[in-house]
């Protein structure tokens, strides 16, 4: 559900003129988010093939804030000349433009999409002793108003938040929600039972999962 | 005794000669990178993490744990000798550390440090190895309401930080509890007193403000009289602690050590409370309270165990539940991720070596650190020799540019000169940024854990009564501030009636 595309900023008259010898200098790879995060990691990653294929330096430059806004805005005000590449994504692409009143770039127009690089599929999870043992189970306790059950996302806008937000608004429940800034904390509550359920990119669960200190009810495909 | 064998492993594996090789380097080059004015642990992780890519992952974190300490002992470097904390925990320090400086005793304020952090990481070090796996849970029981509790505690400790009126310390709390406020709202996402700025709506940064009200502030009232300043450092003095130095610090840096390491098991950053809670202790265990504020060796040697204490501790809640309690955790987590290993419950059994090789490398690089720091000492505290026209322009610089690499934005650059002259305005005023700071910190994940707790209570404020931890910890906080306010009130009534 949450792509990661590595996106150009658009470069109409250069473009073509330098392909032939692209890249000559060394390449800055904006990473709107901050070091360590899901979205830094793929770009580490990738930017380290990008680097040994191309023959030069891809270097990740982290410039966090606003929900990835910061640096996209920064990308996209660079000089078009292929040699500022960013790492977008769902977020920054596409539910930036809802969330920011005064965003300063177009995510359509502004850019030239390179290709797409990761997929992260969402999970929906509870804590480990929640009175529900599959999907159905679940969703049937979510529509049960007297069940009271408590929601965590990680921050308005995040894609914890619009995916279970997707769930509530298609079923048509209202439930419990607190607001957590980040994955860390919300998942923090939801081992230690504060919280009943979840969603979040899986690579921030699967190790809870797989340990057992958490349950997964499904997994979006993207 | 398991944890034996388990520290066997742990040593086993740290001591191989390559190992040995990364957590010295680690920590020198933490210690070199964060002791320049402005770079703090976050920073120079960020920016050394590229370096570990090419090292297998037991090693790589190694490194990165050794970077983190050296850092973060070079952080209290420049509370010391600068007055610049390069991060919450070292704020504490810069309090009394600075002005041990200033009376010329600068070698012993970095050596007690030094051997405080030394004496708490190995402490730290057994608590991990011994207990860390079932000190998770207990962790686990606090939920949003236990923590705003602790939180109310910590905000009890502001005031018996402050030196001298307990009401301009109430007024600074306040202003860093509204300072705590600026940025998106945590339940709407709506931007919050941010005047339109795009670059405010995360908040403003710790660094930056600190940096502001500190470094910046005390280089605009130095500017002020040249003079006095250089006369105040001129006279360094013995470069370590005297055995009488020692004896007056074993006290705090025990129960610092305590302190420091429970706290830092708290996943919600739990870590940050320390330093101030074993200064507050300290103060009121002090037959003479009124040393401190004006270089009281007890208010270095507490906080910087209780610090080193907690930062090691704060890995628990890593390594055991795969979730990151603060910044530098979370670039630990990235840094695992680059490996292909997931931080979480299962670390420890999959991945035994790598779990425990690092938490014995933990005490080796705090040995490491030991035997750098203190030759290396000899050398900061010349460094204060430096005539200060050249001394604060390379300052100012290297402030910028740390300032600047945090998030690579030129914004935080103007916010750390605005708070700079706002600090230099409180000096003026006689007001102290201390517990500002820690209202600012405190602030936001109070509000945070409220909101969270009154939404999961359905906004019925029972919850902070019906659960015992909470209301406990409430029922403490009121006993704090009653304890702390109360001298305060007296001694301004007798004065009233002298009058």
């Amino acid at each position: 559900m949450k792509h990661v595309v590595a996106s150009l900023v658009l470069s109409l008259f250069s473009g073509i003129a330098a392909a032939q010898a692209y890249p000559t200098r060394p390449v800055t790879l904006i990473v709107p988010f901050a070091a360590g995060g899901p979205t830094d990691i793929i770009a580490r990653i990738t930017g380290e093939y990008y680097s040994k294929t191309l023959g030069q330096q891809f270097v990740v430059e982290n410039v966090a804030g606003a929900g990835g806004t910061t640096g996209i805005t920064r990308g996209a005000q660079a000089k078009p000349d292929g040699y500022t590449i960013m790492m977008g994504h769902m977020g920054t692409h596409g539910a930036a433009p809802a969330l920011y009143a005064n965003l300063k770039y177009d995510p359509v127009k502004d850019f030239q999409p390179i290709g797409l690089v990761a997929g992260t599929p969402i999970l929906i999870v509870a804590r480990k002793d929640f009175p529900a043992a599959n999907l159905k189970e679940f969703v049937a306790k979510l529509k049960d108003p007297a069940a009271k059950v408590k929601q965590a996302h990680a921050g308005v806008g995040s894609v914890s938040f619009t995916t279970c937000t997707l769930l509530t608004s298609q079923l048509g429940v209202k439930n419990i929600v607190a607001a957590y800034r980040g994955t860390g904390p919300a998942l923090n509550d939801l081992i230690g039972g504060q919280v009943d359920y979840m969603c979040d990119q899986i690579v921030n669960l699967v190790e809870q999962v797989k340990g057992g200190s958490i349950k997964a009810y499904a997994i979006s495909i993207p | 005794m398991e944890f034996l064998g388990h520290l066997a492993l742990g040593f086993a594996t740290a001591l191989s000669p390559m190992n040995l090789l990364l957590a010295f380097i680690g920590c020198l080059v933490g210690t070199l990178i964060g002791v320049l004015p402005g770079v703090g642990p976050i920073a120079t992780i960020a920016m050394l993490m590229p370096l570990t890519l090419k090292v297998d992952p037991t090693g790589a974190l190694i490194m990165l744990a050794g970077i983190y300490y050296g850092a973060q002992y070079g952080g209290s470097t420049t509370a010391i000798l600068l007055n610049i904390p390069g991060e919450v925990t070292a704020v504490v320090t810069a309090i009394d550390g600075h002005e041990m400086a200033k009376k010329g005793q600068a070698g012993t304020a970095l050596g007690i440090a030094a051997l405080g952090s030394f004496l708490a990481g190995t402490v730290a070090t057994l608590v991990i190895a011994a207990i860390g796996a079932p000190l998770t849970k207990l962790a686990l029981l606090f939920g949003p309401a236990e923590y705003f509790g602790l939180m109310v505690f910590g905000l009890g400790l502001a005031i018996v930080l402050a030196r001298g009126s307990v009401l301009k310390a109430v007024i600074m709390v306040v202003l860093g509890l509204l300072l705590a406020t600026v940025g998106t709202d945590l339940e709407t996402g709506q931007d919050r007193l941010t005047l339109g700025i795009a670059e405010l709506s995360d908040g403003v940064d710790f660094a930056v403000l600190a940096m502001g009200v500190f470094g910046i502030a005390e280089i605009l009232r130095n500017l002020e009289h040249p003079e006095s300043r250089d006369v105040a450092v001129s006279k360094i003095g013995r470069l370590l602690p005297s055995l009488g130095d020692l004896r007056r610090s074993l006290g705090p840096i025990v129960r610092g050590t305590g302190i420091g390491s429970v706290l830092g098991i708290l996943p919600g950053n739990g870590a940050v409370l320390g330093p101030f809670a074993s200064y507050a202790l300290e103060k009121k265990l002090a037959k003479d309270p009124s040393r401190f504020g004006r270089g009281a060796i007890e208010g270095v040697a507490g906080p910087e165990s209780a610090n080193n204490a907690g930062a090691q501790t704060s890995f628990i809640p890593l390594l055991t539940l795969g979730i990151p309690p603060n910044a530098v955790m979370a670039l630990m987590v990235g840094a695992m991720t680059i490996h292909g290993l997931i931080p979480g419950p299962q670390v420890m059994l999959k991945h035994p070596t790598l779990f425990w090789g690092m938490i014995a490398s933990m005490w080796i690089g705090n040995l490491f650190l030991l035997i750098i720091n203190l030759p290396l000492i000899g050398l900061w505290v010349r460094l204060l020799k430096v005539p200060y026209r050249l001394m604060f322009t390379t300052i100012l610089l290297f402030c910028a540019i740390g300032i600047y690499s945090i998030n690579n934005n030129p914004y935080d650059v103007y916010f750390t000169a605005f708070f700079g002259l706002a600090g230099y305005l409180f000096i003026k005023l006689g007001l102290e940024p201390a517990p500002m700071l820690l209202g600012f910190v405190l602030g936001r994940l109070m509000e945070e854990k409220l909101r969270q707790a009154l939404a999961l209570s359905e906004g019925s404020f029972l919850t902070f009564v019906e659960r015992p931890v909470a209301a406990g910890l409430l029922v403490l906080a009121a006993a704090v501030m009653v304890i702390a306010v109360l001298p305060a009130v007296s001694r301004s009534r007798a004065k009233a009636f002298q009058e």
